[in-house]
């Protein structure tokens, strides 16, 4: 086995739906920056780094060396990755493997999106079969909404099901100041009425059935960074190391239709892993906080029974029961998530970084109150992509 | 068996919007509004940036001051293009030249017009020749034509 590693400091930019102060390359500047403040570093102190997005959002394929003014990689090892919504804990993972490798101490790894920039759904359609799909696709909208279907069919979930996980994750945002949406109607009102409005309320447009707007990630321009170290480093960075307790991937299929819309396999699999790996038998107990990327709200049902954390029917017992909020026995995004800010290169990174936070008990506001040993990660993309992580609070023996 | 070879043509159409940054946006205003060229300045290792930069790569801090720069420069480098090119749509021959601006530090990427691709030459002296229609982009200076005299 390589290296053990850590995150040992991290830095975003807060989200939103337009910076257009910025260009891209200024934009990952300010999370670089954040992220060397976070650890007391200098750029001087990266050995290499690691970068990524989705090249059609911005329409600049050369992002490696287009963004090194912004990046600080001027005369440095620098490694692109680009895997679709996952493309931020897959920058994540290639961080660990780089250090875990032993060739880099200290390696910043950076995501990004300015999805004001173009056509989000135009350009989500170029990352499928040009002869098979493209010409008969809706974008992620519709091929979520195809999934939500299928598993309200199987189990007789509800629309109010749903909802309370759109209001768990609007609710958490709002103690997130680099959150994108920050609902701030929503506070005081009962999580009852909430859901209630947001499932007959005529202005919370159907976009797809069952899918409205409000059960939906919106797209947001922001940048991540962190920074992975080596145990040989990490313990004089940080006062409470992050540690990559297992990391792990799946993906099963290339054509849309060929997943399989009864479970998601892809996630379930390499959850399955990642708890072996880190030694984790009951994941519902050993997991302090989970920061997931939910990019729809009955992702947050279905997923959670697939990751092992309840029976199959049973995420919305889960949900309704508080056992994901952020006082519950298992706080699901803390942050707020995937559904009230998504930049989507960056996305994951957040999940990550967040995550990291917890378990340092640097998250501010957004604080989960219990003790975290084990922090949960996972980032999801097109073709059922699961990249999940575990950091923990003890360095891995 | 004889397999006719089938394609399918693609119907995507991205329409990017890229936002140019404070930066960036303050130099191409000066372009448009002035006829002015303006660089900013890295504070420790002194470069100038044309275009400007918001922050130096090799020093990793916030670039500073902003200086008037004079609209003259001299060729670093330059091609004649045969060919025709979907973007730079310009009566053929063009030439592509690298022209570094009189106190800048790198060279800018323009065209040299005005003269016969023969008689151009690395290290000729270029004044900017600004568009008559200005809509600030990196076009409101037309092309970069030889100091007479």
């Amino acid at each position: 086995m390589g290296k053990k590693v850590a995150v040992v400091g991290f830095g975003q930019t807060k989200g939103r739906s337009a910076r257009k102060d910025v260009n891209g390359v200024e934009l990952i500047n300010e999370a670089v920056v954040a992220a060397l403040a976070d650890a007391e570093l200098t750029i001087k102190d990266i050995d290499a780094v690691v970068i990524g997005n989705m090249d059609h959002f911005e329409g600049v394929n050369y992002v490696d060396s287009w963004s090194v003014e912004g990046s600080g990689g001027v005369m440095k090892p620098i490694f692109k990755v680009t895997t679709g919504g996952t493309t931020g804990t897959t920058v994540a993972m290639s961080a660990y493997y780089h250090v875990a490798s032993g060739m880099f101490d200290k390696v910043l790894a950076i995501g990004w999106e300015k999805n004001s920039e173009s056509d989000t759904t135009g350009a989500i359609i170029t990352a499928f079969d040009p002869v098979w799909e493209r010409p008969n696709l809706g974008g992620a909208i519709a091929g979520l909404a195809l999934e939500a279907s299928k598993y309200m069919s199987t189990y007789g979930i509800t629309e109010r099901d749903g909802a309370r996980v759109a209001v768990r994750e609007r609710l958490h945002a709002l103690n997130n100041p680099f959150a994108h949406l920050h609902q701030e109607w929503m506070k005081g009102i009962p999580v009852d009425q909430l859901v209630e409005l947001l499932v007959t309320s005529k202005e919370n447009v159907m976009l797809a059935y069952p899918l409205r707007m409000s059960d939906m990630c919106p797209r947001t321009d922001a940048a991540a960074a962190a920074i992975f170290a080596s145990e040989d480093v990490a313990e004089k960075m940080a006062a409470v190391p992050a540690w990559v307790a297992s990391t792990t991937n799946r993906h099963n299929f290339a054509l849309a239709g060929d997943v399989d819309m009864d479970r998601n396999t892809t996630m379930a699999s390499a959850a399955k892993r990642a708890f072996e790996k880190a030694g984790i038998k009951e994941p519902l107990k050993e997991i302090g906080v989970c920061e997931l990327y939910l990019p729809y709200s009955y992702a947050g049902l279905k997923w959670m029974e697939d990751y092992g954390f309840c029976a199959y029917g049973e995420g919305p017992k889960l949900v309704w029961d508080k056992v994901t909020d952020m006082d519950g026995e298992l706080p699901v995004n803390p942050s707020g998530g995937v559904m009230s800010s998504n930049p989507i290169g960056a996305t994951g990174l957040i999940r990550v970084g967040e995550a990291a936070l917890q378990i340092m008990r640097k998250a501010g506001t957004r604080q989960v109150q219990k003790d975290v040993n084990f922090a949960f990660i996972t980032g999801f993309g097109g073709c059922y992509w699961a990249d999940v992580m575990v950091l923990g609070k003890k360095k891995p023996s | 068996m004889d397999v006719q070879n089938i394609y399918y043509d693609g119907r995507i159409k991205i329409p990017y919007t890229w936002y140019v940054g404070e930066t960036g946006s303050r130099f191409l205003i000066a372009l448009r509004d002035n006829k002015e060229i303006w660089g900013n300045q890295c504070p420790q290792c002194k470069k100038v940036f044309v275009p400007p930069m918001k922050t130096c790569g090799e020093c990793f801090v916030p670039t500073g001051e902003w200086l008037k720069l004079a609209d003259t420069g001299t060729v670093e480098s330059f091609t004649v293009v045969h060919y025709e090119n979907g973007v730079a749509k310009r009566p053929l021959p063009v030439i592509y030249g690298l022209i570094k601006i009189d106190g800048a530090s790198g060279s800018l990427l323009h065209f040299i017009g005005d003269v016969k691709p023969e008689k151009v030459k690395i290290g000729m002296r270029v004044k900017a020749v600004f568009a008559e229609k200005r809509g600030g982009t990196i076009l409101d200076i037309s092309h970069f034509a030889p100091v007479k005299g």
